[in-house]
């Protein structure tokens, strides 16, 4: 399988503080396409702070990054942006909707600004999205009238909305019942088999790292261990 | 650019009460700044149409600007040999020289209507009482070319002076002070001795008391021989068409005949920067108000921002650019004046209307008078203008802030 996404000694320091914190250091990951990649490791070793740093929120204090085989560590905040909006969609642990708009809104948004359909086809196609995760009864609602892991089901949709070619999750079950987090893994697995994306997942389950292709253990930010 | 203007309103809907209030804000800001500006801009207009229709546009007079050269000073001045001290002008009988050859020249003029002037004074007596008074020497058919006093006429008319050499026309204040009536006759007398009985033709009223007190007119010949001035006059008295270009044609005038030509600009020049500095003092407090509304913008859209720290950071994950940010709370901005606009306008109108409709009687005044409201595009336009800035302005400093939002820090705070 080719890479989607690869990384060089990869380091992430906070030089501003008082103490200096390094969060992440020399970390060289590799992501293939259509590959399930969990991330584990201890509370505090800098699994989230990788995943930010995969996801192109955050930028590198040294090392380097390759999308699809190409340089992206020098790229404009607006270019990472849009390669965001084109290529990758965010799952967070606390349901990250916007709190104003629909479920059906919520998935649009991303559509909407990717701009490729008519907007009478952005919403059959986000109506699908949610209908897919067994949302199809809640699409004009708020999040505030959903549950816990419907609301994270809106976020998977929403993640999913522009067809990215990775998905990345950050403890998506951590706040969720033993079956709704049951549900969520079940969901992220089928998605790299239906819609054939690379997810890379943080997760403290060691149940849950066990669905997945391959684990990356890292442990005060440094990778200590792939499976 | 539909989606941010989307995502703008809703954020603002969802801050309903607060939006509301800062709403109100613009809203009373762009009224009062149309109720205001309108009734000072009314009440200059006002004034100006009064001074422009009741006086003459230009005002020739038989003086010059600048004292005239000495031919000793043409020859050696800059030299600095001779100088000539303590010049007194030769005694003689003082008029515009020349006067009939100026009026041919200013009525080949097209936008132009003149009359010729004696003004002198001299004392009223009757019954034991005297006044010193103001004479104006017309040509009786001309008056009406240069003058509005045939629409002040309360009793008699002006055109009885047309037909008795020497009837005279005075104040209503006058007439009270002396106790006189119409058809009453009266001695005028001159500072040279000269006495002369006239008979009071009509009475007019203008309002102005010391106009209405102090002036006099009469017959032209009569003044002359009256003031021992015959065939001299002291002042051409000149309307406009375009009264606006007083100023202008007032220079071209004098440039060609060199006597004094004032415009009634420069004649109420103290006026006009009174209404200047008026207008000034309106404008800074108005535009107080407006910044008073623009924080109310500032404070909606920072709290917007301060609280929608989380939504930045979902939509900057989701691929949002920082200018997309910048551009949803400039818009909150925006849709706040516009709609301050939009309720203001029709709310200043309304406050407009409502002070056309109030009729007052100034104090010492018979007749009750309604405020004039000046109903000018322009201050509209600058209304508008000025919220729609002041709300954009106001936005801008939240707005970059926002953009500057780490999603991150947003993140890692696991808000
Ligand atoms: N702004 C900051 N200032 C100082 N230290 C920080 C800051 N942000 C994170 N850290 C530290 O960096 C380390 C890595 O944080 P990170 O959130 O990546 O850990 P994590 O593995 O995701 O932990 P958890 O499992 O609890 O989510 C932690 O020790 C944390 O205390
Ligand atoms: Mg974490």
């Amino acid at each position: 399988m080719a890479t989607l996404l690869k990384t060089e000694n990869l380091t992430r320091r906070l030089e501003d503080e008082a103490i200096p914190v390094t969060l992440v250091r020399q970390a060289n990951v590799e992501v293939r396409e259509g590959e399930y990649v969990a991330i584990k490791g201890p509370s505090g070793s800098g699994k989230s702070s990788l995943l930010y740093l995969l996801g192109l929120l955050d930028r590198p204090t040294s090392g380097k990054i390759y999308f699809r085989d190409q340089d992206i560590s020098n790229f404009s905040q607006n270019k990472l942006a849009q390669l965001r909006l084109e290529q990758m969609g965010f799952v967070f642990q606390f349901h990250f909707l916007l709190p104003e708009f629909t479920s059906l809104e919520n998935v649009m948004i991303p559509m909407r600004k990717l701009g490729n359909l008519s907007d009478k086809e952005i919403k059959i196609a986000a109506t699908e999205r949610l209908a897919e995760l067994g949302l199809a009864d809640h699409i004009n609602k708020l999040p505030s009238q959903l549950s816990g892991g419907q609301r994270q089901r809106v976020a998977i949709a929403r993640a999913l909305a522009n067809n990215p070619k990775l998905i990345l999750a950050d403890e998506p079950t951590g706040n969720l019942d033993t079956v709704s987090s049951e549900n969520v893994q079940e969901i992220l697995q089928n998605l790299v088999k239906t819609h054939g994306c690379s997810v890379v997942v943080v997760t403290h389950d060691p149940e849950f790292a066990q669905r997945c292709d391959r684990t990356i253990t890292i442990v005060d930010g440094a990778i200590v261990e792939e499976e | 650019m539909r989606l941010l203007a989307f995502i703008a309103l809703k954020h603002l809907l969802a801050r309903k009460r607060q939006s509301i209030v800062s709403l109100m804000g613009i809203v009373l800001g762009v009224a009062f700044f149309l109720a205001i500006s309108s009734i000072m801009q009314g009440s200059e207009e006002d004034f100006i149409k009064r001074l422009v229709d009741n006086s003459p546009h230009i005002t020739i007079s038989d003086e010059f600007r600048n004292p005239r050269v000495q031919p000793v000073d043409r020859l050696y001045g800059d030299k600095g040999i001779v100088s000539i001290s303590g010049v007194k002008p030769l005694t003689e009988t003082r008029g515009i020289r020349g006067y009939e050859k100026i009026l041919v020249y200013l009525e080949n003029q097209p936008d132009i209507k003149v009359s010729p002037v004696l003004t002198g004074s001299s004392i009223i007596s009757f019954a034991g009482q005297e006044k010193g008074v103001t004479i104006n020497g017309m040509i009786p058919q001309e008056i009406d070319r240069v003058s509005t006093i045939r629409d002040y006429m309360v009793e008699g008319s002006l055109d009885r002076l047309y037909a008795n050499p020497d009837g005279v026309l005075i104040g209503v204040t006058l007439a009270k002070n002396l106790s006189l009536a119409l058809n009453d006759t009266i001695t005028i007398s001159a500072q040279n001795g000269n006495v002369r009985t006239l008979k009071i033709v009509g009475i007019f009223k203008t309002g102005r008391s010391g106009y209405d007190r102090s002036q006099v007119f009469m017959n032209l010949k009569r003044a002359q021989a009256l003031l021992g001035r015959i065939n001299r006059i002291n002042a051409i008295l000149v309307k406009l068409d375009q009264p606006n270009q007083a100023l202008l044609r007032a220079h071209e005038i004098e440039a060609v005949i060199k006597y004094k030509s004032e415009s009634w600009q420069e004649q109420s020049e103290d006026l006009m920067s009174t209404l200047a500095i008026r207008n000034k003092i309106m404008y800074t407090v108005v535009s107080a108000v407006l910044v008073v509304a623009a924080f109310g913008i500032y404070n909606v859209i920072s709290t917007v921002v301060m609280e929608k720290h989380r939504d930045i950071a979902i939509l900057k994950s989701m691929g949002f650019p920082a200018s997309d940010i910048r551009m949803i709370f400039l818009i909150q901005g925006v849709l706040l004046g516009v709609a301050g606009n939009l309720a203001g306008v029709p709310l200043g109108v309304i406050f407009m209307r409502a002070m056309e409709e109030i009729e007052f009687r100034p104090p010492g005044s018979t007749e009750a008078i309604s405020m004039p409201v000046s109903w000018g595009m322009e201050q509209f336009a600058i209304a508008a203008t000025f919220a729609l800035s002041a709300a954009v302005l106001a936005s801008f400093l939240p707005a970059r802030k926002a953009s500057h939002v780490q999603p991150v820090d947003i993140l890692r705070g696991g808000l």
